[in-house]
């Protein structure tokens, strides 16, 4: 098929270049008409304020770049030129380690929601294995950002992280001096770091779009679970989340500056204002809140290798979860024994995460451990029997006839914008 | 105000405070802060007075290097005063065109000068330990500001019953594992305050812990005037947003 696009714009010029380059077309397929399910909850909102977190990453990053020095001698220092000398270098900062917790914070929402809601399973298998993809690509990049400013916690949480390579059996350690450039975290380490977290957000740009072409391939999931019946279950992209989008992402920003403008070192640790000292290891070694589940996970396993494995393994179960959940529903609405067990997991996360924080002692290794086995159980054993076992209740027929309540439409409710609105 | 305090509580209780109980130390206990709170300012006469104690008590073994005198101007010195304090001291600056070393007064543009010219230098005229840079104090300990005052009013002649003295080091309530190397730093009437005010060991403690606040923060009081403005906008703006979206869905017909 070779020849001009077919386009419908009006515009003269907007009209020549669809006829080229068909982008015009493809916006306005994609997103002003793109048929959503009318039924929505907030909890849809958080994939926009992803996108709008990774935007912000980027751009205050490219600023911070500009002033900042990867070398261990004036990186400390460079960064206390940003936040003294530049001109708003402290809120370039601020926003952006602020701006890195705010996206783990909405990231996370956004997986819970896939989990309950079912949005992982067929057809958007793809699409949940893309998103896996972009959190580890979040994590690599996080702490590798989370070195640059060579504080104290910059070079014990790498000199930490990067060891636990050195667990590999045979090659280990010669992976370990591979990494680090050397024979412990030093200059090169540093440099290679700020190389890969200026390139790693474009990596994930990259997946964020594939993962977005795989969304208007299949449609979003909804609340109920069930795909739209027809044109009478969903709205036009625009206006209607677009707006909707816009006000979350308004009160979003709210959340966000309040920890920028007036706390915006709560979520960081005293120690990283101190320069990195190799010759100090502070009392307790912890990496960035976002970080403590997984950290509770390696640190309750009494062998190192095992720790690593399990650690790993944590992430990795999430690429074969639409496998591993048997269930053909996927609204957790409809889940009845599914869904206390899905709330024990959310619990067992946040445990993980107290437990990551202390000290891996006494009953803190306990409760990692409690926290862990749910955490695989859930996945590996619940996840797949519940679905043979469960009797899901009765789903509706369509999202139209769940929004009007079954039957003839009440006054009341024809007047009342949406159910969630 | 108590409902975010709630909030923030139960935020910490849910991930941050436990990252932080670190080290045997003591409960500090809570002062009243001029800059505390999430609009308060800096007390300047108290700043300027604890710059005073800094450079004549602290400046002796700890360096600022983060700041320059330039800087003092927030705190509000003005540029005559700033120029003096500059020029008190002498830097060391070079090469010259012969390729020497050489002194000369010290000018805004500096950096506050540094005791020692190498971390060696430093430990070796201090015992072995070393005096840490103090530009970040504040940020660098859990609690900063109440820290410091604690740990310059805790210092006690002898340790409690029991525990065994340690050679060349001092007995502090709040210093983690209490034996530090830093002697008690402040006695009554060390430094005389040209306002009058009477200089207390408690006096002095509270004012270099203003004057290291705002050394470490700087950016404070312009941080939080804007971030009330950028909030109270965008509190607005989130009630037209809320507005308009129920206007536009008012219009879906199911
Ligand atoms: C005679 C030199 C000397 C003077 C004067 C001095 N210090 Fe120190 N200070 C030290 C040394 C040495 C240490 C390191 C102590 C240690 O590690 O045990 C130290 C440590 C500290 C610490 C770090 C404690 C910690 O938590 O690690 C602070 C804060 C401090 N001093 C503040 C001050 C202030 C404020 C003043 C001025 C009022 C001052 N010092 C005056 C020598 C001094
Ligand atoms: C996925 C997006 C990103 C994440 C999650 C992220 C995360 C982080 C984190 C956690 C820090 C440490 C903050 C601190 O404690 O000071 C950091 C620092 C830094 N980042 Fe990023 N970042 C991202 C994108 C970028 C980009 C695109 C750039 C540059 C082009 C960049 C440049 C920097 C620089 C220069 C620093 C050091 C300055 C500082 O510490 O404040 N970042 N980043």
């Amino acid at each position: 098929m070779v020849g001009l696009h077919k386009s419908d714009f009006k515009n003269p010029v907007v009209r020549w270049i669809d006829q080229r380059l068909p982008i015009p077309s493809m916006l306005t397929k994609e997103y002003a008409e793109f048929p959503t399910p009318k039924n929505f909850n907030y909890f849809w909102n958080f994939g926009a304020l992803a996108m709008v977190c990774l935007v912000v990453m980027i751009v205050t990053g490219i600023f911070l770049a500009m002033h900042y020095t990867p070398h261990v001698d004036y990186a400390f220092d460079s960064v206390e030129r940003i936040m003294r000398d530049v001109n708003y270098g402290w809120l370039l900062r601020y926003i952006h380690m602020n701006g890195a917790s705010m996206f783990f914070i909405v990231v996370y929402i956004h997986i819970f929601r896939g989990l309950y809601y079912g949005s992982y399973k067929a057809p958007r298998e793809l699409l949940w294995i893309l998103g896996v993809v972009i959190l580890l690509l979040m994590m690599a990049t996080a702490f590798m950002g989370y070195v640059l400013p060579w504080g104290q916690m910059s070079f014990w949480g790498a000199t930490v992280i990067t060891n636990l390579f050195s667990a590999i059996p045979i090659v280990g350690p010669d992976i370990v001096t591979w990494l680090w450039g050397g024979f412990s975290v030093d200059n090169p380490t540093l440099n290679r770091f700020f190389s890969l977290h200026y390139l790693l957000p474009f990596v994930i740009v990259g997946v964020v779009f594939l993962h977005v072409v795989a969304l208007h391939i299949t449609g979003s999931n909804n609340p109920l679970g069930i795909e739209p019946k027809g044109p009478q279950d969903t709205i036009p992209f625009h206006p209607y989340y677009t707006i909707k989008d816009s006000f979350g992402l308004v009160i979003f920003l709210i959340v966000f500056a309040f920890f920028v403008f007036f706390a915006p070192n709560f979520m960081g640790h005293p120690d990283n204002y101190i320069p990195a000292n190799p010759l100090v290891t502070p009392a307790h070694i912890v990496p960035e809140w976002y970080f403590l589940p997984f950290y509770a996970i390696l640190r309750a396993v009494p062998d190192k290798l095992g720790g690593v494995v399990l650690m790993f393994a944590s992430i990795f179960v999430l690429f074969v979860l639409p496998w591993l959940d048997t269930s053909p529903v996927r609204s957790m609405k409809f889940r009845p024994l599914a869904r206390p067990f899905f709330w024990v997991f959310v619990a067992a996360c946040l445990l993980l995460g107290y437990c990551g924080a202390m000290p891996a002692e006494g009953i803190w290794v306990v409760l990692s451990r409690v926290g862990t086995a749910y955490y695989f159980l859930y996945f590996l054993v619940i996840l797949p029997v519940l679905g043979k076992l469960e009797r899901p209740l009765p789903l509706p027929a369509s999202i139209s006839q769940r929004v009007l309540g079954g039957g003839p439409v009440p006054a009341a409710a024809a007047s009342k914008p949406m159910e969630k609105a | 105000m108590r409902m975010l305090r709630l909030a923030l509580a139960a935020a910490a209780l849910a991930f941050a405070a436990p990252v932080h109980a670190a080290g045997p130390s003591v409960a500090i206990p809570s002062q009243t802060w001029s800059f505390g709170g999430l609009f308060g300012t800096f007390d300047r006469a108290s700043a300027q007075r604890g710059f005073l104690v800094y450079k004549q008590v602290c400046a002796s073994c700890h360096a600022m290097k983060q700041l320059a005198y330039r800087n003092l101007e927030g705190i509000g010195l003005s540029e005559d005063e700033i120029r003096a304090i500059a020029a008190d001291v002498m830097i060391k600056d070079g090469p010259n065109d012969d390729g020497e070393m050489f002194e000369r007064p010290g000018r805004p543009s500096d950096r506050f000068r540094s005791p020692f010219p190498n971390v060696q230098a430093a430990r070796a005229a201090n015992n072995g330990a070393y005096p840490v840079d103090l530009s970040l104090i504040t940020k660098a300990r859990e609690n900063g500001a109440n820290y410091l005052y604690a740990l310059l009013t805790g210092y006690r002649e002898n340790p409690p019953a029991g525990v065994e003295p340690m050679e060349g080091m001092h007995y502090n309530e709040y210093f983690p594992g209490h034996w530090i190397a830093m002697a008690q730093p402040l006695w009554p009437d060390m430094v005389d305050y040209p306002d009058g005010t009477r200089a207390t060991i408690e006096q002095m403690a509270r004012d270099v812990t203003t004057f290291m606040a705002w050394a470490a923060e700087p950016e404070l009081e312009q941080r939080r005037a804007m971030g009330v403005r950028v909030i109270l906008f965008l509190i607005v703006l989130a009630g037209l947003t809320y507005g308009v979206k129920r206007k536009i869905w008012a219009d879906l017909k199911h």
